[in-house]
């Protein structure tokens, strides 16, 4: 099986695992980060949702043979402290009901708000979009993303 | 209701009481087991006697008090309003409390179940006791070092106080309190001296959940586990004839490909009966890999031949058979009062109202998964479940293990919705586990969960009522429905005891598609097709929709009928609530309004919907709820479930589509399967009715009227009326869409 070297939360990781692995389950399995979650498996839930270079994606889709020189974050590396604005907008608001899919709902909103500092209603609505929460704590995910904002 | 009229239990009753339920939820303390500040079960706890052990709380010496959350948390809240709920008794300061999940114990624990929305109703004495009973004992070992009278003592946050100003906190008492009798009396608090219940408390894993620690069953782990996928049959009525794993076996990663399916049917021919059991005979293909890729990818490669042995069903056969048992059969009657065919015979006119739904699949985010590790002494089992006493009852009795061998914990679930009332998934890895006889995690896709699961069955609503002089004089509901009926009192719901000649009925279909509970069973489809058939009599009647509802829910209260649970005066409470806050009649041009009022699960709901149109769709802009469910517990978490209730609601009613074909499911993942998104929500305002009356439920009360309300609103906006689910596909056949 071949070797890989990324760069997950500031650190060189090595792994050793098929090529078509996806992201989702190195850093699950073999990185034991589990905060990225599993939900579909086809990148239409949003729950598997990390950065790669500070854009969201779909860490399910992605093979790990192609992450290469690129700088993963994952809901574990967010902060360092646990006190990223939008998680403690998530904290303020008391956004989660079951709190699955909520790991991808902040990777989502933190990098939409990484790009519009001050986003309308309706950006908020169409930016989080593809992240599914099966609880619908919809109203309160979207006052989080837009508290967030604000603190940013 | 009887409410609050004794406020003083006797010990005695009290462990009457606990012994005769389920095994016992006994009561007693554990001070002398120092507790440390990281949370975690004493492994010996079905050792200790229960004079000397209370399950519920833990109290260190140096202070620090942990609360053990007996119910399973599926995403209702359980975890953080059950433990307020003590603390409110033994009066520590809420910040200052350790909750932690305790794991499946019959003997101290009793209805360790998330189902129903009973969690709070049930707990709601006992858990007040336990705080109740701690605190006495804990000031009486203070007023025994002081040497003056309990009754001279006051206590806040945990601590102690003197008529002279001396203080003591709870830690320094407690190893002399644990050598106390346990009080014959308790006293409970007066409701207005409340400090933390009625408070917002916040979810106790929120800081956990929103940095990505390990919560759920999918992030457990265990030295030396492996993963499994399971190949199940891909239709309903199918059986697995033969396999070939040579590709499978040649995936990196896999370790084995295995069957299972023999304890199953040992099990079905023992007799042994447990409702939560429900796996077809069916031998099942295993692939047991080092890690869950290799175990998903292995389990595609898997060549697998099938044979049918009960007929292949598909949406078209429901239809057909829910249509003859509507118009064709005789039903069972739930309930009759007066004369329904002569209401009929005599009416100016008779309205008559068919309504359908299709299966639906629960889709919890975290997908059904369980760890299992069976050795030749015990069985450790830990996962997402919302059932743990039946599933560990009947891996017991499949593997031949006395209930005190296996050790069942409990983790936070990604979403319940009733499809974790099921053991499957556990029964699965149970048998995979006793087969390797090493560690091992079951793990299922999307794909998975869709195609072999436990559906809300199709159900199809004949709802007829005869007016007479401007009045509803007789209703005929009959219900068709697959492998089951409405259940409990449900016939006995609104508008029972409004209408004098009243008839409910049922009849229902053997299929062998697996059927079950989903959130709010039966009264998910049954309050929408009740609700928007009110609203078209209200049209009939030239009446106001809330009007027609409170003329007939006038004289419910003085009906002496035992079985009518619901409360007229609550219903048109939280009805009247709603009017006021969502602003009934009185909204801006081009809004319109829809009216649903339901009660289910022990909680009156009534909603608002306002909609708009654009470019002819209905674009859903608000909900406003008035909600009576007693006491609020913790209005933060209350007001959530609410909220994800109504949007629930509206999202199955409006997209979610599901059908089988040659017995297998079409839908498969969320690439064709919709659920709703934020940008098709609107925002929903909770109202809560107050009153000191004992809590109930809030985990499935909220969801059943949304898809009325919703659908009466599209009527107000667009004249069309909605007989069926998903609304976007009954809106299209009416060729208002596309």
């Amino acid at each position: 099986m071949p070797n890989y070297t990324l760069n997950v939360n500031g650190q060189q990781r090595q792994v050793t695992v098929d090529e078509d692995t996806p992201l989702l389950w190195v850093l699950r399995d073999e990185l034991d980060l589990v905060g990225t979650k599993f939900g579909c498996g086809i990148a239409q839930c949003g729950a598997c949702t990390v950065h790669i270079d500070g854009v969201a994606m779909r860490s399910c889709q992605m093979q790990v043979s192609i992450l290469d020189g690129t700088k993963i974050t994952t809901i574990e590396g967010l902060s360092t402290d646990g006190k990223h604005p939008v998680q403690e907008a998530w904290e303020t608001i008391d956004v989660p009901q079951c709190g699955y899919c909520q790991a991808g709902q902040i990777m989502t909103a933190s990098a939409f708000l990484a790009e519009n500092k001050n986003p309308t209603e309706e950006e908020i609505r169409n930016a989080m979009h593809g992240n599914i929460c099966r609880c619908a704590a919809y109203n309160r995910i979207e006052k989080a993303v837009k508290l967030a904002s604000k603190n940013l | 209701m009887k409410l609050h009229k004794k406020d003083n239990f006797s010990r005695r009753n009290f462990l009457k009481t606990s012994v005769l339920a389920s095994g016992g939820m006994l009561i007693g303390f554990n001070f002398l087991t120092a507790c440390k500040p990281e949370a975690k079960m004493p492994v010996d706890i079905a050792n200790l006697n229960f004079n000397d052990f209370n399950a519920y709380i833990k109290i260190s010496e140096e202070g620090f008090v942990t609360i053990f959350s007996p119910n399973p948390e599926i995403g209702q809240g359980v975890k953080t309003s059950m433990p307020m709920i003590i603390a409110e008794e033994l009066d520590v300061a809420w910040q200052n409390v350790t909750v932690a999940q305790a794991d499946l114990d019959t003997k101290n624990f009793k209805r360790q179940v998330a189902g129903g929305s009973q969690s709070i109703r049930s707990s709601w004495s006992v858990l007040r006791e336990a705080g109740a009973t701690a605190k006495q004992m804990l000031m009486q070992a203070a007023a025994n070092k002081w040497q003056v009278d309990i009754s001279t003592l006051k206590v806040a946050n945990g601590i102690i106080t003197n008529n002279n100003g001396d203080t003591l906190g709870y830690g320094d008492v407690v190893k002399e309190a644990a050598l106390l009798e346990v009080p014959e009396k308790v006293t409970l608090k007066e409701l207005k001296d409340f400090t933390i219940i009625g408070k917002d408390a916040v979810n106790v894993d929120l800081h956990k959940i929103v940095t990505g620690q390990p919560l759920y069953g999918l992030d457990y782990k265990a030295e030396g586990m492996v993963y499994a996928t399971v190949l199940r049959p891909p239709a309903f009525g199918q059986e697995l004839v033969s396999f070939d794993a040579t590709a499978a076996k040649k995936v990196t990663g896999v370790i084995d490909v295995i069957t299972i399916g023999e304890k199953v049917r040992d099990f079905k021919k023992s007799g042994e009966k447990n409702w939560s059991f429900n796996l077809s005979s069916s031998d099942k293909v295993v692939v047991i890999a080092k890690n869950t890729w290799a175990a998903i990818k292995g389990k595609k490669a898997i060549k697998a031949k099938w044979k049918t042995i009960t007929a292949l069903e598909s949406t078209e056969k429901h239809e057909e058979v829910l249509n003859g048992i509507l118009n064709d059969t005789k039903g069972k009657v739930r309930r009759e009062d007066g004369n329904v065919a002569k209401a009929f015979t005599n009416a100016d006119k008779v309205i008559e109202k068919t309504y359908s739904a299709p299966f639906l699949p629960h889709n919890c985010m975290e997908p059904m998964n369980f760890y299992a590790n069976i050795t030749k002494e015990k069985v450790h089992l830990v996962g997402p479940i919302q059932t743990p006493e039946a599933a560990a009852n009947v891996v017991g009795k499949m593997f031949g293990f006395a209930q005190d061998k296996i050790h069942l914990e409990m983790t936070r679930m990604g979403g319940g919705f009733g499809r974790r009332l099921y053991g499957d998934f556990v029964f699965e890895v149970a048998e995979i586990a006793n087969k390797i006889q090493k560690p091992v995690k079951l793990i299922s896709t999307r794909e998975d969960d869709m195609t072999t699961g436990i559906y809300r069955p199709s159900t199809k609503y004949k709802i007829s009522a005869a007016l007479k002089d401007g009045k509803v004089l007789g209703y005929h509901l009959k219900e068709a429905s697959i492998n089951g009926n409405m259940y409990g009192s449900i016939a006995h719901f609104f508008p029972a005891g409004c209408i004098p000649n009243y008839k409910v009925e049922t009849g229902n279909y053997k299929s062998n598609v697996t059927t079950g509970a989903w959130r709010a069973p039966y009264t998910n489809f049954l309050a929408f097709a009740e609700q928007t058939f009110f609203d078209e009599l209200a049209t009939e009647l030239n009446t106001d929709p809330i009007q027609l509802r409170l003329n007939l829910l006038e004289n419910i209260d003085s009906k002496k009928d035992k079985r009518i649970q619901y409360s007229g005066k609550r219903t048109k409470d939280v009805i009247e609530l709603v009017r006021e806050k969502g602003n009934w009649g009185k909204v801006a041009a081009g809004i319109y309004q829809g009216f649903a009022a339901y009660y289910s699960h022990n909680t009156h709901v009534a909603e608002i919907a306002d909609i708009e149109i654009k470019n002819g769709l209905p674009v859903i802009k608000k909900v406003t709820v008035a909600v009576d469910c007693g006491i609020v517990v913790n209005p933060t978490g209350a007001k959530n479930q609410v909220e994800g209730g109504v949007l629930d609601g509206i999202g199955h009613a409006m997209y979610a589509n599901f059908s089988l074909k040659d017995g297998k499911p079409t839908y498969k993942n969320f690439d064709t399967y919709r659920l709703i998104r934020m940008n098709e929500t609107p925002k929903v305002e909770v109202y809560f009715v107050e009153n000191n009356l004992k809590p109930t439920g809030l985990g499935e009360p909220g969801l059943p009227p949304a898809g009325g309300a919703v659908a009466n609103a599209i009527n107000a906006a667009l004249g069309k009326r909605l007989y069926s689910q998903p609304f976007i596909k009954d809106l299209k056949k009416q060729t208002i869409l596309g």
